[in-house]
């Protein structure tokens, strides 16, 4: 398949010989916006290395999983930006800004519905990345610290899953955000100072909402953000692995050439 | 995976690369792919289900059944069949911590060169069981009964009571058979031959010691408590 491309982010070409030994060539003055912003960043150099690096054949639609999954965390970090336009975290008025952004506002309860079911499709897709890289060995040698970054991945999502879960502060989120941290409570040694400093207190109090919603919007959206950005540099700079089945053929010079 | 082994696969995983495709147009065209039926799933699930809101938050009832979203119904589960206030910990939290460290460590502990699963039976296996067991675990949660349940058998005349008695929280306070949590008020799996009933009904109304008063109940339903209670023995 032939596919047009931008002359700036086409193949690369060989830099035009040094001239003279006195230092790089400049590069003659570009025209155009991208050429420009090319010249100061060597930013078409990143994106053509990213774009034609080949992936070894065979990656079939198991290896979309992870994509799909920041996808799916995309529409979370969107819808939930427009949510925050609307909600407020205090104990008494939380409910009714959720009441008045899910009947009032237009478009309220279609992207609250977004954020509320994109939670659970993220939390589907996660998992089956993670059978994926499972299943065909992908955690294995030179890819244990992106095994590492993803299990960490995973048990943020959880989190988020946790905090935003009393945010809309009906009967359901309340009581199961109360069991939840008295869960939390009861484990050894630090259990009762992560239970303390969630409710920001000993019990729910009144700065309990607000501690939660500021660690499900800001802390661990951060820490996703950042761990993901660690994840796929990986990705890239390893490779994705070819399925386990898959050889690779051998020219007969190449076998010579291992053999020595 | 030895010396020799790390850089076998490093060779062979140089030339598929070599002998891949570009990453662009094929797995970009893939995971587009991916991501438009995603967001359609979202917006379809978005548009069927919607996004309801429950009563509002109620901190003095007593009543309500706590309900997580569905993927924590596993340890939902794990903490309502868990009866014995010692091994609640055990069960909530080092367990499930037990098992996150095992997944994280996995690359370190699984560093065999085999990659197909077949030929990895352990691993295989492993999974399997992991995955019968959670799936297990959040059946049962979801369909479980709430956590305010008492399992004790007893006639229908005596339900109503026993109902009463399951919402009004005072399992929270006092044990019934299996069920509640006997550490402030006594055991009432016995309560019927301990007490007579009137005297049940005079602790009911009066509330002794830090026990609340239930008055509010109304005359019928403390009568059908007490009707339950004496008939424990
Ligand atoms: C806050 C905890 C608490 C709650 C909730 C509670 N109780 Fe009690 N209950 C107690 C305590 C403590 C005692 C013992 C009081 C004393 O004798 O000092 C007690 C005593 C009793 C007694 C008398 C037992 C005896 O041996 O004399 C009965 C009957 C009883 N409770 C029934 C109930 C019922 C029924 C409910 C729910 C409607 C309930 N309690 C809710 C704490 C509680
Ligand atoms: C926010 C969550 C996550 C995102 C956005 C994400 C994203 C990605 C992407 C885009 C890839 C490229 C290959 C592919 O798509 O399969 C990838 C690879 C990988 N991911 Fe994730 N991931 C996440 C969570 C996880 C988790 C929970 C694990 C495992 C515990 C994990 C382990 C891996 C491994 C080992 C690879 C390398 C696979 C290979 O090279 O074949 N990731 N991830």
């Amino acid at each position: 398949m032939k596919v047009p491309v931008p002359r700036a982010l086409s193949k690369p070409q060989k830099p035009a010989e040094q001239g003279n030994g006195a230092g790089p060539a400049v590069k003659e003055a570009p025209a155009d916006l991208v050429g420009w912003l090319d010249e100061r960043t060597g930013g078409s150099s990143f994106l053509t290395g990213m774009l034609f690096r080949k992936v070894p054949k065979g990656t079939n639609w198991l290896y979309t999983l992870g994509s799909a999954t920041l996808f799916a965390f995309t529409v979370q970090a969107v819808t939930g930006v427009f949510l925050a336009m609307f909600y407020t975290p205090s104990p008494t008025q939380a409910y009714s800004s959720i009441t008045h952004l899910t009947n009032d506002v237009f478009l309220g309860e279609f992207v609250r519905g977004m954020h509320k079911w994109g939670a659970s499709v993220m939390i589907i897709l996660i998992f089956l990345h993670m059978a994926r890289t499972f299943i065909l060995g992908a955690y294995k040698y030179p890819r244990e610290l992106n095994w590492v970054i993803g299990v960490t991945l995973l048990i943020l999502t959880m989190i988020m899953g946790f905090t935003g879960y009393l945010l809309p502060f009906d009967q359901r989120s309340f009581w199961a955000t109360t069991v939840g941290n008295n869960i939390n409570g009861t484990g050894p040694f630090i259990g009762p100072y992560l239970a303390d400093f969630l409710y920001g207190g000993p019990e729910f109090g009144a700065t309990t909402l607000s501690r939660f919603y500021s660690i499900h919007m800001l802390l661990v959206p951060g820490l996703i953000i950042a761990l993901i950005g660690a994840h796929l540099f990986l990705v890239v700079k390893l490779g994705t692995t070819a399925p386990p089945w898959l050889e690779p053929k051998r020219s007969r010079a190449i076998i010579k050439e291992e053999e020595l | 995976m030895n010396r020799a082994e790390k850089e076998a696969y490093l060779r062979d995983y140089e030339l598929l690369k070599k002998q891949g495709k570009p990453f662009f147009p094929y797995a970009v065209m893939k995971d587009s792919t991916m991501a438009l039926i995603v967001v359609a799933v979202i917006i379809v699930m978005a548009l069927v289900l919607g996004a309801e809101q429950g009563p509002k938050a109620d901190p003095t009832t007593t009543t309500y059944t706590p309900r997580p979203e569905w993927y924590f119904f596993f340890l939902f589960e794990v903490l309502r069949v868990i009866k014995p206030p010692a091994l609640v910990p055990l069960a909530t939290i080092i367990i499930p911590t037990i098992a996150m460290v095992l997944l994280l460590l996995l690359p370190f502990y699984d560093r065999g060169a085999q990659r197909r699963p077949e030929r990895r039976p352990i691993a295989m296996t492993a999974l399997l069981m992991t995955v019968v067991v959670m799936a297990y675990l959040t059946y049962a949660g979801a369909t479980a009964g709430p956590p305010s349940q008492i399992d004790v058998k007893v006639p229908p005349q005596y339900e109503a009571g026993k109902l009463v008695v399951a919402q009004s929280g005072c399992l929270a306070c006092h044990k019934i058979g299996d069920n509640g949590n006997g550490t402030l008020g006594p055991n009432l799996t016995q309560i019927g031959a301990r007490i007579p009933r009137n005297a049940i009904l005079r602790s009911l109304k009066a509330g002794p010691g830090i026990m609340p008063s239930f008055q509010s109940l109304g005359e019928q339903r403390l009568n059908q408590v007490a009707d339950f209670l004496s008939y424990l023995k």
